[in-house]
């Protein structure tokens, strides 16, 4: 994956000397370990800025909301998934985009890094699956595969979807992969202990919804945790008040999440927000045989009705 | 001034008396990092930290606090009018703090105490509070306090400051509240270390790598400095979410809201946070802020500018680096407060 980068470079450029687009949506390098900043290029002598690594989590699909110039954006298999999203959801459209298609091998997790180093960490190198974590006078190594994010462990659809041009051949894609095992684990909970494992998850939130601002699927201009005319939920740090945005948040985002972990990636507390946004993506799936974003042809189960939906569920 | 040896084997002991007259908060992990909370019997503070997640500003001013309450129920007496809520403000000590974030109580103090405003909570639950110090003997690269105003063993805002030297504490005294803590605790042992801690503040100060620079800030004009083209830039990967002003130990924004279960109520204040479109919402539905843009400038153009021309007396950030190490998108305070102290507005003849 690190061997992309001149290619990004090379497209970037081209597009901006021909006024193909008026900017290039991708990552700089960021100014800690395992951080990259989102940023924009709008002329070709700076596209060298652009860096591309397994540090490249959040979701820039989020950076596409409403915007009306030419953009060409780099991105993942998420990525294009929820660029799929947005165009059928009317937040952008397809023919503004130029999408660098990165056929990708996984994020790594930075959270989990930091856990398994008893150290301050002050550098950490990339090498084709591995990661060497420095800190003052020590060193580790790990298998990129045992530090990857865990939505990216289990993700089964690495490749774009929708590209106007690749960096490199795509990659293979995993199977044999069982996505939902933590979820059903949860389904098998009775009620009471169910409520107690979501309070448990959440008691570290400080509602900062960093969750909620990293994904590109939370754009609606009021959120309803902000609605305040009149409000309608509470602003303290209620453990009910709480667990109403995560739960909430999760269900305006059924038949709509791609799993591309932005949201757990964000939280500054570490919390497995992801779990929620799964129990309805699985969901999703078994219904409907639905996974998101995966056609522009196809409009998403939940806005749409079919004679033969299933409503089983409907008690 | 005077500094006590604590051999850590009397330490626990120690903390376990302090016990008896008050109520002790430290640093303990809990999952994979580590905050600040109330010590239970028994439970130690755990030394073995860089910095906590959060910062300690939740034990003087929450994240939510109940300032009033009040009956609906008009068959009762006193219904509808608000009373003061009951609180503990018995003292207390904050074992362990470092001296960045005990510094930073010292910026906040500016804005709940003063001479025209006294916001009762706040000074109550601050000088309830004696804070025992523990100074830094390896600050983080993302630190940058010797810049931005204090250092890792500065004192002012500490009542003691502990330094680890290895199978003892040095405790040197501030204040008369550290003395009465320390007599409290039964340490006693005085000695004479001002030269060895001097050293030890020298070697810890050496090893700070990172830096602001923020000697022009206070010459720049305002308008310049709002209307320069960086923010734009600066902007573009904020995603608006609180962390950065809810991680800081300076940022004292608050909002009041009213909750009423059935027939009772309280008044409460909860942090807020410049990052929200809702912080400036008028009733009128207009939003002074409404962009992104806006309100990122807002925050650095108040921590770095409108602070520094208020008080003179240096920046609103103490350089604890948590909003650099936590913002999910990597936006750096210090980058761009070099930028603001750099920026000179170009003049373009016409």
């Amino acid at each position: 994956m690190l061997g992309y980068l001149t290619k990004i470079w090379t497209i970037s450029e081209r597009l901006l000397k021909e006024s193909k687009v008026d900017m290039v949506i991708g990552f700089r390098k960021g100014t800690v370990p395992m951080m990259n900043e989102p940023c924009v290029v709008k002329s070709p002598e700076n596209v060298k800025e652009l860096v591309w690594d397994s540090n490249c989590g959040i979701n820039l699909a989020n950076y596409l909301t409403d915007r009306k110039e030419k953009i060409a954006v780099i991105a993942k298999g998420c990525d294009s998934r929820n660029i799929v999203t947005h165009i059928i959801e009317n937040k952008i459209k397809r023919d503004q985009l130029f999408v660098i298609g990165v056929p990708c091998k996984g994020m790594i997790d930075r959270h989990k890094i930091s856990s398994m180093f008893e150290k301050e960490i002050i550098e950490v190198i990339e090498e084709e699956n591995k990661i060497i974590v420095r800190g003052n006078d020590c060193e580790k190594i790990f298998k990129k595969a045992e530090v990857l994010q865990e939505n990216c462990a289990i993700c089964i659809h690495r490749n774009p979807v929708i590209y106007d041009e690749l960096v490199a051949e795509p990659v293979k894609e995993q199977t044999d992969i069982d996505r939902y095992k933590d979820v059903r684990r949860i389904e098998e909970m009775q009620v009471e202990e169910k409520n107690n494992f979501f309070d448990e998850t959440l008691s570290a939130c400080i509602r900062c919804y960093a969750c909620r601002n990293a994904c590109p699927l939370c754009y609606c201009p009021t959120c309803f945790v902000d609605e305040s005319r009149p409000q309608w939920l509470g602003k303290s740090i209620d453990p009910v008040d709480i667990k109403t945005f995560h739960l909430l948040r999760a269900f305006h985002c059924a038949g709509r999440c791609t799993d591309c972990g932005a949201c757990q990636r964000a939280c500054p507390m570490g919390i497995n927000v992801r779990i929620f946004t799964k129990k309805l993506e699985k969901d999703c799936f078994e219904l409907y045989g639905w996974e998101a974003g995966m056609s522009l042809d196809e409009r998403p189960p939940l806005d749409t009705y079919r004679p033969d939906d299933p409503e089983d569920f409907i008690k | 001034m005077k500094i006590i040896r604590i051999d850590k084997k009397n330490w626990a002991g120690g903390l376990e008396k302090l016990k008896g007259s008050y109520r002790l908060f430290g640093p303990v992990k809990d999952n994979e990092f580590h905050n600040f909370k109330r010590l239970d019997k028994d439970e130690l503070p755990d030394f073995n930290y860089f910095n906590t997640r959060l910062s300690p500003k939740s034990i003087i001013y929450p994240q939510s606090e109940i300032m009033l309450e009040y009956e609906l129920d008009e068959n009762k007496e006193n219904h509808h009018v608000m009373k003061e809520s009951k609180k503990d403000y018995s003292q207390r000590v904050v074992i362990g703090i470092r001296p960045c974030d005990a510094s930073a109580f010292l910026l906040v103090k500016r804005n709940f105490d003063t001479p025209e405003y006294k916001d009762p909570y706040w000074i109550r639950s601050y000088e309830a509070t004696t804070f025992v110090g523990l100074a830094c003997n390896n600050p983080q690269a993302t630190c940058f306090c010797t810049s931005a105003g204090c250092g890792p063993f500065y004192e002012d805002g500490l009542d003691v400051l502990l330094v680890d030297a290895g199978d003892h504490f040095l405790a040197k005294i501030i204040s008369s509240k550290g003395e009465n803590l320390l007599e409290a605790a039964g340490w006693d042992t005085e000695t004479d270390a001002d030269e060895q801690i001097e050293t030890m503040k020298q070697e810890a100060e050496a090893r700070i790598t990172s830096f602001v620079t923020t000697n022009k800030l206070k010459d720049k004009k305002i308008i310049d400095l709002f209307d320069a083209p960086f923010w734009e830039e600066v902007a573009f990967a904020c995603i608006n979410c609180g962390t950065c002003t809810y991680v800081c130990p300076t940022c004292w924004c608050f909002d009041i809201q009213d909750e009423a279960y059935g027939l009772c109520g309280i008044r409460m204040r909860n942090w807020d946070s410049c990052m929200f479109p809702l912080f400036t919402l008028h009733g009128s539905g207009h939003n002074p802020r409404s962009t992104n843009m806006q309100r990122v400038r807002q925050r650095f153009m108040h921590k770095l500018k409108y602070y520094v021309d208020k008080y003179n007396d240096g920046i609103q950030c103490v350089g604890c680096g948590r909003c650099i190490r936590l913002c999910p998108v990597n936006i750096d305070i210090r980058k761009i407060c070099n930028m603001m102290n750099s920026y000179e507005v170009q003049v373009t003849s016409d």
